[in-house]
């Protein structure tokens, strides 16, 4: 059976900046397949490119073994797109948007009424469906386009940041609705900076940073790839580097301490990975106080998905958004988008 | 949400279930389905916000009223032997008028690549993308016939009288063929230029110079010699000239001479081949404009 998405060696620029680099993973036929990573990872360019909005330099797109690039109209026929920001017609009503969207996906007339009646039934738009869409909620745009996008029963639904900027009951709405999605067979692809989002949501996924893909898997298979347990360790809320590098090799030195990353974007914190089982926190604390160092705070966790892109990186999600938001010249994305 | 089969299988991909809405291409009979739906959409935002409309037929009608007034001491004869102002602006105004329509055409497309509508549009199959040019071409010259009719109705009541149904079909027809030119380089522009300043920047520097520029207020006589010359090039004389002899002539035909340029008489059927010519050319040249967006 062919995969629902294939990209191979994904390359994209805009101008001079590399949005994508190398990108590469499979969804298989009926899965959630997550793409994780902060702002400026290149999720939303690839996302661009599988739905055929952007052309690739360079590799290979497949979607249910239709080669994207060189068929487009095949592959958006095949393909459900929820935008990020949903752009709705504000002077048109749910009901009339979808009716749009039907005849641009050219159901048979004859069909179209029930279709999208029984859209609206299932996405709970009843009470909504015959207001312009101007009035709606975060939440009931969501709910709108997911409709939209699936009018024409696509093979693959691919969502874009879906739950960004919405309250937390709509987001729960969200979240089941794509599981009930996947119990129907279809396959749905999602990118989210949310580690929670993919980490529940999805059956597999990929770690993208930088245009580049880190990890790919399933969540409990990249966690476990780490292994051991997380300690998160500061020395004072923000530590000298000549104090954090004193603590590295101290702490090095213990038999039970695995590695120790300095996280220069959380004040120079140390985060610890330590074998499981060893109840490790007072050594630390211990061999620290010998040399005269402080403990500010100390913690102790279970691996993250966060602790596989840190491992990569050495950076967080969180740290590594913050830090593309400051060099992201939002203005010119948005006039990439446009073309 | 309820969760029972039924809902489920409204959810299931095309493969697992009945294909019911599987695709079957049918290029002709898509293109069709899709610019339908797309010229829908642009009916139902003018009756939700029909102030464009109201505001496009205010306006001819405040031109009708002023300029009427302006020349309204000009020495009888002035304009043409019994040829009243009113008589002679009416033409004028109802091609400035549907030029001026046209040549916004492009706006809301702007719009809509500004707020992301497009790409709904472009990741939809369409079946040719030029249904969305289709959709707009559609809609505008359905607005021009509407002002055309109330300006061809203000200026009867004004006292510019009332062609012949002959002469309004020729009207109607020379409308249809300088609104197709000006909508398809308005919507080429709207695909080329960066953003809608720079759209509304090009549709001001070229809306009233092209109304100076042409016959629509004073005949050529009146004019520079130079500017003889650009209003003998401007399309917007070919298109009021016909419409100003149907006015002034009950008894009009194919090969009536309806303008002399500087250097050469046109008859009816002259202008109309022009404004075919200048149709022609304005779709040739935003093909590749279209088809580099679209790609």
């Amino acid at each position: 059976m062919a995969a629902a998405v294939l990209i191979e060696n994904l390359r994209k620029s805009y101008g001079n900046v590399q949005a994508v680099k190398d990108i590469s993973f499979t969804v298989k036929p009926g899965e959630i397949f997550g793409l994780l990573g902060p702002n400026g990872a290149g999720k939303t360019t690839t996302i661009r490119c599988l739905c055929t909005l952007a052309k690739p330099d360079g590799g290979k797109i497949e979607v249910g073994g239709v080669n994207a690039i060189a068929f487009p109209k095949a592959a958006r026929q095949r393909l459900g797109y929820v935008a990020q920001e949903v752009a709705i017609d504000k002077v048109l009503t749910g009901r009339e948007l979808l009716n749009l969207q039907a005849a641009l996906y050219h159901l048979p007339k004859g069909l179209i009424k029930d279709r999208v009646e029984q859209l609206i039934q299932v996405l709970g738009l009843t009470e909504y469906a015959d207001q312009k869409t101007g009035n709606y909620s975060g939440g009931i745009r969501k709910r709108l386009d997911l409709a939209a996008g699936l009018l024409h029963q696509p093979e693959v639904l691919v969502l874009d940041e879906p739950t960004v900027g919405l309250d937390i009951e709509s987001r729960m709405v969200v979240w089941k609705f794509l599981r009930e999605l996947r119990e129907a067979g279809t396959t749905v692809l999602i990118t989210s900076h949310y580690l929670e989002e993919i980490d529940a949501l999805a059956d597999r996924l990929a770690i993208l940073g930088k245009g580049v893909v880190i990890d790919e898997g399933t969540p409990s298979e990249l966690k476990d790839k780490l292994g051991g347990e997380r300690i998160t360790l500061r020395i004072r809320e923000f530590t000298p580097d000549e104090e954090a590098d004193r603590a590295k090799q101290i702490l090095q030195s213990l038999s039970f301490v695995e590695e120790v990353i300095i996280n220069t974007a959380q004040g120079n914190s140390l985060n610890l990975i330590v074998k499981s089982g060893e109840s490790s926190l007072s050594k630390i604390e211990q061999s620290l106080s010998d040399v005269s160092l402080p403990t500010f705070s100390l913690a102790q966790s279970r691996p993250s998905l966060d602790d596989v892109y840190l491992a990569a990186t050495g950076q967080t999600i969180m740290d590594a958004e913050m830090a593309a938001a400051s060099t992201r010249d939002i203005k010119k994305e948005q006039k990439q988008s446009m073309k | 949400m309820v969760t029972t089969r039924d809902v489920n299988s409204a959810l299931a991909p095309n493969s697992a279930i009945s294909q019911q809405t599987e695709y079957k291409a049918a290029p002709v009979k898509d293109f069709i389905q899709e610019t339908l739906a797309l010229t829908k959409r642009l009916f139902i935002q003018l009756q939700r916000r029909p102030s464009t409309l109201v505001a496009g037929i205010i306006q001819p009608f405040m031109w009708l009223v002023l300029f009427g007034a302006l020349f309204s001491k000009a020495p009888s004869g002035l304009f043409g032997n019994d040829l009243s102002y009113a008589k002679f602006l009416a033409p004028g105004i109802i091609v400035f008028t549907a030029f001026s329509g046209a040549l916004n055409a492009g706006l809301p497309v702007m719009f809509d690549r500004e707020f992301g509508f497009l790409n709904r549009l472009l990741v939809a199959p369409l079946a040719s993308r030029y249904s969305i040019v289709a959709a707009s071409t559609v809609y505008i010259i359905a607005l021009s016939f509407i002002q055309t009719a109330v300006i061809i109705s203000a200026s009867a009541i004004l006292g510019a009288g009332l062609p012949g149904i002959v002469g309004l079909s020729a009207i109607a027809f020379i409308v249809f063929l300088i609104v197709l030119g000006v909508t398809a380089l308005s919507l080429g522009l709207a695909f080329a230029l960066p953003g809608h300043i720079e759209l509304i920047a090009v549709i001001f520097v070229t809306n009233l110079p092209l109304l100076f520029a042409s016959t629509a207020l004073a005949p050529l006589s009146f004019m520079a010699g130079w500017l003889q010359v650009i209003a003998s090039l401007n399309p917007l004389t070919y298109a009021i000239e016909p419409i100003r002899y149907i006015y002034g002539h009950g008894d009009w035909a194919i090969n009536s001479i309806v303008m002399n340029t500087p250097w050469v008489g046109f008859s009816f059927s002259g202008v109309i081949l022009v404004l075919l010519t200048f149709d022609t050319l304005v779709l040739l040249a935003i093909q590749p404009l279209l088809r580099r967006r679209f790609a």
